[in-house]
């Protein structure tokens, strides 16, 4: 993975919660542009601890003067959204990976939908940038439990077809209103909870949408659990997962060469098969297919996690 | 006339799934000659498809009309050609809501063409249902000239706009809705292999 070392240029706090981090070349060379619904990848370090979280990028795709994100801070995480809260200050330099999207528009749409829950609306911005940049049609239509909480609304300007819900008071997101009557070729993509994306599918599907309209993008962060121990296949070599740790983290702290791109259960980078299994893998990621989740024979080490007597990986 | 099973080709060369109904959602009906049995199969197979149809209907010397329209589908329209339909297709494509499905009976020609008339208007593939009715004959498009010649039944044919002898190909264009024709006898000129029927 490509990346290089910026500079953090502007902190500004979006909500009580919500930090905006700008970040440049430190030597004021342009930044490689992206798309809208893009990503990088922040390194942290931490002492002897190398976070890596993913964060959509929120700035106009088309200027490569700088990169920018928001972050929420999760205090029951595993860190590192504490980390760029309280550690990282203004002048500070960070490795940041090249953009990669995971997330993009589709280019057969004749008129994009775009729901995001709470700090899904991150990648939903870069996406309206690039849609304003091109004049194509589109809508925005965002839920936050409080004004007060709500960092997209900093961040969205004030047009007709972008709509906010607040819901604490008493503007709920009507799902089945939004999607009713839209024309053909509409595509829609959901940022947000996974309870969000899956209200969005069924109602999509109640009304008879085709699936392929439908793009989401869920907020994975690797979760805690306990610590488990795999071994692995090539080496026989065994390493323990801590509670607050990744098996793509285990691995790597173990030099073992291993591939990422998102570190969320999304890009399929990560992918590794499962020599042996005896116990229960706990499956957190979006890629492998259902049969594959329930036979065990495969594995995404950036997200999921194991219960059990033995896990023996193709590493 | 049964649906056509055609023989397993390249990949390009586009396969018919049939028509598969999709209960009470709106839906778009086309079809030209013997594909109006397809239409009326559909609708025995499932009459809740029909209280939101529009149904297009080109007889091409067919005389299934009458019975589509007894159907009762939301409305019913026959017109000559699809070139004559051509407008209102459009017209009722770019109305048409997120949930419509199309469903599209006869020859290949015609259900090319309305397929790609649907994508561009931005509806996804999955959406459309077809079935191969009636001729086998091709719309090919001349990889030389890039015109088009309709109805063409034999293999090798003369290209109607520069004269070439062409070979009929499975390669299939999905834009332009036409199978590729490609010169026959561009080594030995004049050689033309002898014109033989096109089979499924
Ligand atoms: S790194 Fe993307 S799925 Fe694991």
């Amino acid at each position: 993975m490509s990346a290089q070392m910026l500079r953090v240029t502007e902190i500004e706090a979006l909500s009580p919660l919500v930090k905006r981090f700008r970040f440049e070349h430190p030597g004021g060379k342009k930044l490689p542009l992206f798309s809208g619904g893009a990503h990088v990848v922040v390194e942290m370090p931490d002492g002897d601890l190398l976070r890596r979280n993913a964060y959509s990028l929120i700035s106009d795709p088309q200027d490569g003067s700088g990169y920018e994100i928001a972050v929420r801070r999760e205090d029951g995480g595993r860190g590192g959204s504490r980390f760029m809260h309280s550690n990282v200050g203004q002048g500070d330099t960070l490795r940041i990976s090249t953009p990669l999207n995971l997330f993009s528009l589709d280019a057969r749409a004749r008129k994009h939908v775009l729901i995001a829950g709470g700090i899904g609306i991150t990648p939903i911005i870069a996406q309206m940038r690039q849609l304003l940049r091109m004049q194509d049609r589109f809508e925005i239509h965002y839920a936050a439990r409080l004004r007060s909480e709500a960092a997209g609304l900093r961040l969205l300007p004030r047009l007709p077809h972008i709509h906010s819900h607040i819901s604490d008071e008493g503007d709920r997101m009507d799902l089945g209103a939004i999607l009713d009557r839209q024309p053909i070729g509409t595509h829609v993509y959901t940022c947000g909870p996974e309870g969000l994306i899956t209200a969005v599918a069924q109602c999509a599907a109640r009304l008879g949408w085709p699936r392929g309209s439908l793009h989401s993008e869920v907020f994975l962060a690797p979760p805690p659990g306990r610590a488990f121990e795999v071994t692995l296949a090539k080496s026989g070599r065994t390493v323990t997962v801590g509670p607050h740790q990744s098996l793509l983290e285990a691995l790597e702290e173990a030099q073992v060469e291993i591939d990422w791109s998102c570190r969320g259960g999304a890009c399929g980078r990560c992918e590794t098969d499962v020599v042996s299994c005896h116990g229960r893998i706990e499956h957190n990621d979006h890629w492998l297919s259902e049969d594959e989740h329930s036979s065990q024979t495969k594995i995404m080490p950036c997200v999921s996690r194991f219960r059990g007597r033995e896990l023996i990986i193709d590493r | 006339m049964p649906a056509t099973k055609f023989t397993p080709s390249i990949i390009s060369r586009p396969i018919y799934g049939g028509l598969t109904p999709h209960g009470t959602v709106p839906a778009l009906m086309l079809a030209s000659g013997p594909g109006g049995e397809a239409l009326l199969d559909l609708i025995a197979a499932d009459p809740a498809v029909l209280p939101h149809a529009t149904v297009i209907y080109i007889p091409e010397g067919s005389d299934l009309g009458p019975r589509l329209e007894a159907q009762g589908p939301a409305s019913y329209v026959e017109a000559a050609s699809y070139a004559s339909i051509l407008p209102r297709f459009r017209k009722l494509l770019a109305e048409a809501p997120m949930n419509t499905r199309l469903y599209l009976a006869g020859t290949e020609g015609l259900i090319g063409q309305a397929t790609a008339e649907a994508l561009a208007a931005g509806m996804l593939l999955e959406a459309i249902e077809a079935e191969h009715r009636g001729s086998l004959a091709r719309r090919m498009q001349c990889v030389h000239c890039k015109g088009i010649t309709e109805d063409v039944t034999t293999d090798p044919f003369t290209c109607s706009h520069c004269g070439l002898s062409l070979f009929v190909r499975d390669h299939y264009s999905r834009r332009y809705a036409a199978f590729q024709g490609v010169c026959v006898d561009a080594e030995t000129p004049g050689e033309v292999p002898p014109k033989q029927e096109i089979k499924a």
